[in-house]
């Protein structure tokens, strides 16, 4: 199979934070808030090169959305930014009424989501972020895998116009696409072509489905792997194409089942082409304490899991 | 410039399409419409520097509106008509089927003058604070105005955006409180623990002006002294204490008007209180 390495792990926020600087010099009209946690957000760099154009909000999540929107309707292109729960289920209406049907040019950046925002435990660890966000008429969702590609997503995120949810997370994973790679917003990354079964992941579990895919190669099953960094719109041809080719798919992703992408790919498949399908995610519950790596073990969102689940849906074809 | 005399005479028009239009759709929000009537129809007439041909949703270069109490669509349509945003038979699609009038503002229909959706209260202080801080950021010397209830200042997020525009110096935002006490529920003092809003602005730091939201002297006065505030550094309140139903002696000082409509009887019975200045719609 083709071969991934990990160039040196890094959080996908430094990613942002990259590409938000980047978009900034590129465009004057790219402006950053955040509700204390510039730090976090990895938006330092933007705040010292530009610091007219970064807007300190305070601990007010929702009047940052508010003027964030606000922004917009002037003309800037803001992406307003805070931990994955509080720019989203905290201010699910007013992200609705200011954003998606205020139709503003509003970028949502979703730090720490996931469950692999570890320590600080259930709190602040959503995991139903992409269902809240998905719902929204007219949001782009956006989940890149790495470091890499979470720089790209956002300069792409800063030229397209209309609102857009982009979820990234707080650990240090491997970084192994391209630097450099333009994002195509809507279009599904092939990672390894297969035959024997299809796994389609988003986020960090992009990395794990390699894993998983190479301990597959390993045991004689060719394993294609699809990178979904745009949940919506879902690249509904390449998913299709690949459950025609394969017949068996498993969709893996570090979210909730309720609303995530595996319920997306479901309703996909079961319109064009009803498939065997497992589902790897956090199921219906919260998360909690814990290192990121013994988080994603004991709640399944492994390469194992992957795997395993692959080897199953295959027997059931 | 328009007289006091003028504006009265076109606020009692726009209370006449405020009962007419709610009565025509059997649904609504006549109340708060008819309380903020007159400064609103100083802001629309006399105020805000704009341009209804040419209105376009930046609002670049000049003064800019929001409604954060997106309910009061039927003061705020009025208005866009009588000062020329689109045509005034428009009025009578108000919440109907397939409408650019719909119940609150939405920027999807495509309605000129209607800056940003509202209707969920609390957000619209926050918006305007956004459009206020993009104009400093582009160096535009424009105004802007927003609209809040006074009962809608029950929701947190009116206050998060009264710290932030303090913080961050938007004195070129200028917004309205109209202080009618009264909500859906009755009045706000038996709904909530609001107080006095006057103490709060100004323990919020804001500059903070009370005025009768009835008397268009007063109105004038109060807005000419508002934009002479601007390079205090500081956003500006304006509390006008009206009465929710003001014009029509049934409706007056009430919260059973919040959202209700008049009936046909009802409707003759207000006309007849109300004068016809510029022509029904």
């Amino acid at each position: 199979m083709k071969k991934y390495i990990d160039t040196g792990k890094k959080d996908t926020r430094s990613g942002f934070g990259v590409g938000l600087l980047e978009a900034g010099k590129a465009d004057s009209r790219v402006v950053a808030l955040t509700a204390d946690l510039k730090g976090s957000l990895k938006m330092d760099a933007f705040a010292a090169e530009f610091p007219e154009r970064f807007i300190q909000c305070g601990i007010a999540e929702a009047n940052m959305i508010g003027v964030a929107a606000g922004l917009a309707i002037t003309g800037k292109i803001p992406f307003a930014g805070s931990f994955a729960e509080f720019v989203t289920g905290r201010v699910y209406d007013q992200i609705r009424q200011e954003v998606s049907y205020g139709e503003t040019n509003v970028k949502i950046a979703s730090s720490h989501a996931g469950i692999t925002l570890g320590e600080d435990g259930a709190t602040h660890q959503t995991m139903e972020d992409v269902a809240l966000m998905r719902a929204l008429p007219g949001m782009v969702v956006l989940n890149p895998c790495d470091f890499n590609q979470t720089v790209a997503a956002t300069i792409a995120a800063a030229k397209y116009n209309g609102p857009v949810y982009l979820r990234f997370g707080r650990p240090s994973v491997p970084n192994f696409t391209p630097a450099g790679e333009e994002f195509v917003i809507g279009k599904a990354i092939m990672m390894n072509e297969g035959t024997d079964v299809t796994i389609i992941a988003s986020g960090h579990m992009v990395w794990e489905s390699l894993q998983a895919a190479e301990a597959l190669e390993a045991q004689g099953v060719s394993a294609e792997v699809i990178d979904i960094a745009t949940i919506k719109p879902l690249d509904e041809e390449a998913v299709i194409a690949s459950a025609r080719k394969t017949g068996a798919v498993v969709v893996a992703e570090e979210h909730n089942m309720a609303g995530g992408l595996g319920e997306l790919i479901a309703g996909v498949l079961a319109r064009e082409v009803p498939t065997p399908i497992e589902f790897i995610n956090g199921a219906d519950k919260f998360g909690q304490t814990g290192t990121p790596a013994k988080l994603m073990e004991v709640y399944g969102l492994d390469a194992a899991h992957i795997a395993e689940a692959a080897c199953k849906v295959i027997k059931r074809k | 410039m328009a007289t006091s005399a003028e504006l009265k005479k076109v606020s009692s028009q726009v209370r006449r399409d405020i009962v007419r239009m709610v009565a025509n759709a059997a649904s609504g929000h006549p109340g708060g419409s008819m309380s903020s009537a007159d400064f609103l129809t100083a802001l629309y007439c006399e105020v805000m520097n704009h341009d209804p041909k040419n209105w376009t949703r930046d609002g670049k270069g000049k003064d800019v509106f929001i409604l954060s109490a997106g309910h009061l669509t039927p003061v705020y349509y009025s208005l866009l008509a009588r000062t020329g945003y689109f045509p005034v038979e428009e009025l009578n699609t108000f919440r109907k089927f397939g409408t650019r009038l719909q119940g609150h503002p939405s920027v999807e229909m495509g309605l000129p003058g209607i800056t940003q959706a509202s209707g969920s209260l609390g957000q619209g202080l926050s918006a305007a604070a956004g459009v206020a801080l993009g104009k400093k950021l582009d160096k535009e010397d424009n105004f802007v105005y927003v609209m809040c209830g006074d009962g809608e200042c029950e929701e947190g997020q009116i206050w998060e955006a009264g710290m932030f525009a303090l913080h961050h110096g938007l004195d070129n935002l200028i917004a309205m409180t109209d202080w009618n006490g009264q909500q859906i529920d009755g009045t706000v003092a038996s709904v909530s623990g609001e107080g006095d809003l006057e103490l709060k602005w100004k323990a919020f730091g804001w500059n903070t002006i009370v005025a009768d939201g009835h008397d268009m002297d007063a109105i004038l006065k109060a807005f000419a002294d508002a934009k002479a505030l601007k390079g205090s550094g500081k956003p500006v309140m304006i509390l006008f204490k009206t009465d929710m139903g003001h014009g029509v002696d049934f409706m007056a000082g009430t919260c059973k008007w919040h959202g209700k409509a008049p009936s046909a009887d009802q409707c003759a019975e207000a006309m007849k209180q109300l004068e016809e200045t510029l022509g029904d719609f």
